[in-house]
């Protein structure tokens, strides 16, 4: 039966002839693949990590009464989450069929505030990042696990078409640095494949914790390009896409990275 | 006038399904110079400026300027961060002439429409979705790019 054995190989090379970015058959490696050791090695000690920090700042505010309202997140998931569907959170960002929009988990964690009736805070509001580190630290280790078939599948080639779009005076696209030149140096540091299972994360850039959506807004600002606003269609867009690229990869959150 | 280069471009641009509008009217800026590709060349300096290879190395090496290094070696001593997603510089007058070193500078995109080298002297108008600042701008000025391609073509 040798040459049913090499059916597969055969199609694979068929199908990559035909991808718009052809070449090297893709596989999921972590940003944890590319950051320096001793960035790993911070990651990895929970009391040297400063991810988590937020990761308790969002444990007391899960479990605290809510802003404006009577009941706290823990009132329905459990104390510290204990009742949380972890392979659920590995889902996100997912499609509503109903109200028909990319639900990320913090739009769900803010619309899940609101249905108690708190007081609503505005996207990626520091209260958010923390509760959205939190839940999704709950999932860690889970493998990330966003839908692509179905209605999904359309979404994520609008989401792939504006990771292929050069902006800004740099005039890169995502996939210019993050599919065609892992693993190369820019300056100092390891290009990643920009995967998105390590966030929320701790940037050392910045000093500051980031969701996956504020990555793509500082990158694009690296780019010298206008971002695009927290709450766009496009965000939402490459927020999915880029996470269904980190499909199978374990959640990370907090990660450290540069 | 880029005649080789901008119909393709247009093209490409005029395919994509995600262009704003809006982003694209800012006005060429009244000190930009046309500059024309022949045999994979720009012949003619731009603006017929002469370049200044000390100046040319600082911006080659200034992270807020030209920022070369960023993605190539360069022969400097002590420079270890550098980048590694172009070829080396080290050498380039020796593989190319000084007009082919302008055109890869100023847009090299008229060579491989795919590079991720940014086009340092490219028609400004071709920039989608630039950031508030930099309208209407070039990634540096014609004389800076003439300095930088003063400096690489010390680089035998």
């Amino acid at each position: 039966m040798k040459p049913l054995t090499q059916l597969p190989v055969l199609l694979c090379g068929l199908l990559s002839a035909f991808l718009p970015w052809a070449g090297a058959a893709f596989e999921a490696k972590s940003g944890y693949e590319f950051i320096k050791p001793d960035t790993r090695a911070m990651q990895d000690d929970d009391f040297e990590n400063p991810g988590m920090l937020t990761v308790e700042q969002g444990m007391e505010l899960f479990n605290t009464r809510q802003a404006g309202a009577e009941k706290a997140c823990s009132d329905c998931h459990g104390a510290d989450g204990e009742k949380l569907d972890t392979a659920g959170i590995a889902r996100y960002p997912v499609y509503d069929s109903e109200a028909k929009e990319i639900i990320s988990l913090q739009k769900r964690i803010r619309n899940c505030r609101d249905n108690i009736g708190s007081t609503p805070l505005p996207a990626n509001d520091p209260e958010l990042i923390a509760l959205e580190t939190f839940v999704r630290n709950r999932a860690f280790g889970e493998a990330v696990n966003v839908q692509t078939g179905g209605e999904v599948a359309e979404l994520l080639e609008r989401g792939e078409k504006l990771y292929q779009t050069r902006y800004g005076l740099i005039d890169m696209s995502c996939a210019h640095c993050h599919t065609l030149y892992p693993g190369q140096m820019i300056r100092g540091q390891k290009i990643s494949q920009g995967q998105g299972n390590g966030f929320p994360a701790y940037r050392l850039d910045t000093g500051e914790m980031a969701n996956l959506d504020q990555r793509i807004q500082q990158c694009l600002t690296l780019m010298r390009a206008e971002p695009f606003d927290a709450e766009s269609e496009e965000i939402r867009l490459m927020g999915l896409y880029i996470m269904s690229r980190s499909n199978g990869l374990a959640i990370e959150t907090p990660a450290v990275r540069y | 006038m880029r005649l080789r280069s901008t119909p393709a471009m247009l093209l490409l641009f005029a395919l994509s399904p995600l262009e704003t509008g809006a982003e694209q009217a800012a006005p060429l800026p009244a000190d930009y110079c046309a500059w024309e590709v022949a045999d994979y060349a720009i012949e003619e300096p731009l603006c017929g400026l002469s370049g200044d290879a000390r100046r040319g190395r600082e911006i080659a090496t200034d992270s807020h300027r030209g920022n070369c290094l960023a993605c190539h070696e360069l022969p400097i001593p002590g420079i270890e961060a550098y980048g590694t997603i172009g070829p080396p510089l080290q050498g380039i007058a020796a593989r190319l002439t000084e007009p082919q070193i302008r055109l890869r500078v100023v847009d090299t995109r008229n060579i491989n429409p795919m590079s991720i080298m940014p086009g340092f002297y490219r028609d400004p108008r071709l920039i989608n979705r630039p950031g508030k600042a930099y309208r209407g701008r070039t990634f540096l000025t014609a004389q800076q790019v003439e300095d930088v391609i003063a400096y690489l073509v010390t680089l035998k």
